[in-house]
């Protein structure tokens, strides 16, 4: 099953969530990729065990 | 927003100022330039802007910048530490960071004007959003992928500082799901024609990769370009894929992928030399793919191979024999030119190599070329056969600059050459080394022009009689910062540019003299 998950990512256009790093947005849009930018900041109050919580719950 | 109180503390003679910033979320580039900026204010002796993260306030605390405050904050508070001579230079740092932080941000290049907060949202934008590329702090890069992949997207994971376990489970779900994650700590892939994060322009072609390292895929796609063909994906899967605790989950899908897409007729694979259960799980699906596979286990012996593979030594060659220009037993040729200065003309006991590398499979390689030429080699990031350094004595030494040691936080070298200055000023000074050999690598999310800071750094410091300097440049001519463009501006200052990594160690080491006996 998960070949077919990963192959059709190879062969569909990409089109990409960029969550942290601006410049990553930039290149991407650069070549043509559509891709959405997250206002990201820190889940669950900046704690990291409440967002890897938060992320099982979501 | 809002200022924290601020709370001053003397270490030793110098005072140490904390301020935290409470929600306030910046990434890691942008604070590296501003600590940078502060850290060179007069009489300021070390500065950081960091986010408040458990990891990076080891960091700080370990570099003497910590007080009660800053250990008070969390992983979501922006952290302002500075240590100076004297109150009123810490006072004019902290206004200064203060002014850097409050300073409208530049807009994003075709940036959108909305941004949404969440995945959830973001996907509702972007319903066909297929993939999430992750590099905030490690400690929070687990939980993105997880909503990422939970959501039905793929995700590249930039981000380093995550635990095995936690790239284990994340991965054995992912698997389940049937979502690739690559990473974490991936620096490279291109999907589709799409480079993601530090990639190059690479001509589009029929040659697959999958690597565990990011330089590696770079090196190895520019050079199947420059060599007339071209890439249909790099799949990169991070450094540790291949360990036993993770099984190579990344690896393996991207082969069954590859095998089954119209776009590749011949894989490239590049790792470190994965352990024994791990390298026989992947050469038996390497075995089934029903495509040539180039294989290239960087530092590892002869070893059996499917008879659909060939094992490769150089990264150069796995691009060679991917597209069929290097026959089994066929050895590169390396040749020097002859106006790099001959060994009898080198002063007594200047007699080795140091290598100084921002890419960490490039490093890799070179050693791969020294330990194939019977030349003893330490390293900071040893293959088999090399020494460890620091317990190896001096001979000559390849170092991984990329390497975490070196990097803690401070930006890596691809993305700020100063990091590699201090290093280079050393070895122009050491009257133990023959030769300077360099790696430079351009492309997308590498510094705008590496080789002219580079340039500046050698003319300036370079000595009458010193080392001669050998490099290698890794891109394209289609990248942002134009490869000949780049080779014009090191040859110009006397630096002598290979074609390849493989071809400047081979350099360095016929520049370098007889072989050193450490």
């Amino acid at each position: 099953m998960s070949e077919n998950h990963v192959k059709s990512l190879l062969e569909t256009p990409l089109k990409v969530v960029n969550i942290g790093l601006e410049s990553f947005s930039e290149a991407l849009v650069e070549q043509g990729v559509e891709v959405v930018h997250l206002d990201w900041i820190p889940p669950g109050g900046g704690d990291p065990k409440l967002a890897d919580l938060l992320s099982k719950l979501e | 927003m809002s200022a924290a109180a601020a709370n001053g503390a003397a270490a030793g003679t110098a005072i140490v100022i904390n301020q935290l910033r409470k929600g306030f979320y910046l990434d890691s580039v942008a604070l590296m330039r501003f600590s940078r900026s502060i850290a060179a204010m007069p009489g300021v002796e070390e500065a950081a802007l960091m986010m408040g993260t458990p990891a990076n306030r080891r960091i700080m605390a370990d570099a003497g910048l910590l007080n009660q405050t800053g250990e008070a904050a969390g992983g979501g508070d922006l952290i302002l530490a500075i240590r100076a001579k004297t109150r009123p230079s810490a006072e004019q740092a902290l206004t200064q960071s203060q002014a850097l932080l409050d300073q409208p941000a530049a807009p994003g290049v075709g940036a959108t004007a909305w941004r949404p907060r969440t995945l959830r949202a973001a996907v509702k934008h972007l319903p066909e959003a297929n993939l999430a590329l992750i590099s905030v702090p490690g400690d929070f890069a687990i939980a993105e992928a997880r909503k990422a992949i939970r959501r039905g997207l793929h995700a590249m994971i930039f981000s380093d500082n995550v635990s095995l376990a936690a790239e284990a489970a994340l991965k054995q779900e992912a698997q389940t799901l049937g979502r690739l994650v690559m990473g974490p700590d991936c620096g490279t892939a291109i999907i589709n024609g799409a480079p993601l994060a530090f990639a190059n322009n690479v001509p589009r072609g029929a040659v697959g990769i999958i690597g565990a390292s990011g330089t590696g895929i770079q090196e190895v796609s520019c050079l199947i370009g420059q060599y007339g063909g071209g890439i249909s994906h790099a799949i990169g899967v991070g450094g540790r894929d291949l360990a036993n605790e993770i099984g190579g989950v990344s690896t393996l899908m991207a082969l069954d992928a590859l095998a089954s897409d119209a776009a590749t007729a011949h894989l490239v694979l590049i790792s470190k030399p994965p352990p024994a259960a791990v390298m026989a799980r992947v050469l038996e699906r390497v075995a089934g793919m029903g495509k040539p596979v180039t294989v290239c286990f960087i530092g590892a012996g002869i070893m059996p191979m499917p008879v659909n593979a060939t094992q490769v030594f150089s990264l150069k060659d796995a691009a060679r024999t991917a597209l069929g220009l290097r026959q089994n037993g066929d050895t590169t040729p390396l040749k020097a030119p002859s106006d790099i200065r001959a060994p009898a003309e080198r002063i007594a006991g200047q007699n080795t190599v140091r290598g100084l590398f921002s890419g960490g499979t490039l490093c890799a390689e070179a050693q791969a070329i020294f330990i194939a030429a019977d030349a003893r080699v330490a390293s900071n990031a040893p293959i088999p056969g090399a020494g460890q350094i620091p317990a190896t004595p001096p001979g000559h030494q390849l170092l991984d600059l990329g390497d975490d040691s070196y990097t803690r936080g401070r930006p890596h070298p691809m993305i700020d050459p100063m990091v590699r200055d201090q290093p280079i000023i050393d070895a122009l000074s050491d009257g133990a080394v023959a030769v300077i050999l360099l790696d430079l690598v351009i492309g997308f999310g590498a510094h705008h022009d590496p080789a002219g800071h580079l340039a500046a750094t050698v003319m300036t410091h370079r000595q009458q009689d010193g080392p001669v300097v050998i490099a290698s440049v890794t891109g394209t001519e289609a990248d942002p910062q134009i490869r000949s463009v780049q080779i014009a501006k090191l040859e110009a200052a006397g630096i002598h540019v290979a074609p390849t990594n493989a071809d400047a160690a081979a350099w360095s080491l016929l520049a370098a003299g007889p072989t050193v006996a450490a």
